[in-house]
């Protein structure tokens, strides 16, 4: 029976049928429409053809977009560094037992199960002027204002803050699992050879653990591009563009000024960045993947 | 003096062991604490919000109920809590036959070509939301049309979305289950005169079922969270409650307590599926690359 593909063809069918429904066809059509100047508000609200460059000679001279690509990666990389860097010590900690342990191994996982949209909104209730704890805390014990509707910095941190409150638990119980899955046989000679508990790490838990840290780091780089519901309800892109990001600046432009041809240009290149981004980790996994085989 | 060696190294375990929960102690706090304001918010009326933020958990003594009752009887927050249930149960349900049926072909049969069908399937899990959002509005509003029906503002249109991304992690996800399934049981059965539906309710569905629960959870849980596209491709009769909830964050003098509530109550199922399946929560998450 396994050699009659009909059968095989017959149960994938509709799999295939809706991811090119609802995956193929819209990245098509927004090809197609990225080549036309369309703005549904305008004078003329039809689409007209304007040469296939029209959009993209427009978008690479375009500096708020620009930015918000910048400003997008910029986050990525920061709270990488920051969710890593945590998480790795937290994971460390685990493996070793201490009183509690799967209770704060639980409380741990919470974030990772809640929604973005959800997260943001503990944070605005928590943060906002008038209401949350935070900045009163701050303002009666250190005299700092903190006010993220108004001071560009302190939102951009804000939202950083927030990421690293979400996705550190991802990062740690991610590297958790490799570490725990590491075997124990280079341990017991490098402690017979008199190495001390940093040089292990260093030379031994690191290199063995560099598959698993290329997966979190892929998998929270391409999380991190793709952020918009936490930061459209905390700040909502603002104050000024401090924490417009490459999906919310998308939406504005489409959603508020109904700039169909150019949003459609816009949210091709942004896919592009982020294969080209998604690829160069990709090749650089398989290539590690060859080395050690 | 070897004793005192060995001394020293146990106090120092015990200052590492003390070091260790402390450090976990303050992490739990940073992690509950917003959550707790939260439930303190969503139980006071907007005179006790007033002023300087008080921490004592006053729910034990009153809790004002009108938070969750405007919303959720008097208001239209009933409503989109039933979307909510209906799509993220019907997208669980879709993915979960959808992906067995798949899994099975891409593991049983030699397709030509399965390989890369099974790249394509996971490309589209890594593609930003933001970036389709566009073309998906246009055409659910205007191109897929069928007389007067469209895609746009139905349930059925976030259904069949919601699929895009959570088809291929349920593939990847049940593949390595279906794979560890002996062939040989499969036709052996056949050669016992069974048919494809008789090999999957008998054998295939029993043996990964526990793959099968933990995909169909994951994947109700994503379309449950769900908000970008959900806010985009609906207006008034499909809305679900991640998009309600930003409703609050656009009119003016929010009422915090009434936006706590819904937060609170959208994360429901969250907690419930945190104590039914943390320990694959890892290996959903990473596609299985690493397992948990």
């Amino acid at each position: 029976m396994f050699s009659n593909n009909r059968t095989g063809w017959l149960l994938l069918s509709p799999t295939i049928f809706i991811l090119i429904l609802v995956g193929l066809v819209p990245f098509f059509y927004v090809l197609y429409v990225g080549f036309f100047k369309w703005n549904p508000l305008a004078v003329d609200p039809s689409m007209q053809f304007e040469g296939f460059g029209y959009n993209y000679r427009q978008l690479i001279f375009d500096e708020v977009f620009l930015s918000s690509i910048w400003r997008s990666i910029r986050f990525a990389v920061v709270t990488l560094f920051f969710e890593l860097s945590l998480g790795f010590l937290l994971a460390l900690s685990l493996l070793s037992s201490f009183p509690l342990k799967s209770f704060f191994r639980g409380v741990h996982t919470l974030p990772l199960v809640i929604a973005p949209i959800v997260v943001g909104s503990i944070f605005k209730l928590f943060t906002v002027q008038g209401l949350g704890p935070l900045p009163h805390f701050l303002k009666d014990f250190f005299g700092y204002t903190l006010n993220y509707g108004l001071n560009a910095d302190q939102a951009f941190w804000m939202i950083v803050i927030m990421d690293i409150w979400h996705w550190t638990p991802f990062v740690t119980l991610t590297l958790l699992a490799g570490l725990s899955a590491l075997p124990q046989d280079p341990y017991e000679s490098a402690k017979i050879d008199g190495a001390n508990n940093f040089q292990i790490f260093i030379y031994i838990t690191i290199p063995m653990m560099v598959p698993v840290l290329i997966v979190v780091i892929f998998i929270r780089l391409m999380d991190s591009l793709k952020i918009v519901d936490e930061v459209w309800m905390l700040t909502g892109g603002g104050p000024g563009y401090a924490t417009r990001f490459t999906g919310i600046h998308i939406w504005k432009e489409v959603f508020e000024k109904r700039f169909y041809g150019f949003g459609s240009a816009m949210s091709i290149l942004y896919l592009y960045i982020t294969i080209v981004i998604c690829w160069l980790l990709y090749s650089v996994m398989v290539s590690r993947g060859k080395s050690e085989d | 003096m070897l004793w005192f060696q060995g001394v020293k190294v146990k106090i120092r375990k015990i200052i590492g062991k003390i070091f260790t929960t402390i450090l976990w102690s303050i992490l739990t706090i940073i992690t509950l604490f917003p959550i707790y304001w939260m439930v303190l918010v969503s139980t006071r009326t907007p005179v006790e919000l007033f002023g300087k933020p008080n921490l004592s958990p006053t729910f034990f003594q009153k809790i004002h109920w009108k938070n969750f009752t405007k919303p959720f009887i008097d208001g239209i927050y009933s409503d989109y809590l039933f979307n909510s249930i209906i799509v993220a149960t019907s997208n669980a349900a879709l993915v979960t036959i959808l992906a067995l049926m798949a899994t099975y072909a891409l593991s049983r049969f030699k397709l030509p070509g399965s390989e890369s069908i099974f790249f394509w399937t996971m490309t589209n899990r890594m593609a930003p939301p933001a970036a389709f959002m566009l073309p998906l509005f246009l055409l659910f509003s205007t191109v897929f049309k069928f007389g007067d029906f469209t895609l746009f503002d139905t349930k059925i249109g976030l259904i069949l979305l919601y699929c895009v991304f959570n088809l291929p992690f349920a593939i990847w996800l049940l593949k390595g289950i279906i794979d560890g399934i002996p062939k040989e049981l499969d036709e052996a059965m056949i050669v016992d005169g069974a048919n494809l539906f008789t090999v999957f309710w008998k054998l295939i569905i029993p043996l990964a079922a526990p793959g099968i629960a933990v995909t169909s959870l994951l994947s109700f849980l994503f379309a449950w969270n769900e908000y970008l596209l959900a806010s985009t491709l609906t207006s008034v009769y499909a809305r679900t409650i991640p998009t309600g909830l930003s409703e609050f964050v656009t009119t003016t003098g929010t009422n915090w307590g009434t936006m706590a509530a819904v937060a609170l109550v959208s994360m429901i199922p969250a907690l419930i599926f945190l104590f039914l399946v943390q320990r694959y929560i890892v290996a959903g998450l990473t596609f299985g690359a690493v397992k948990g």
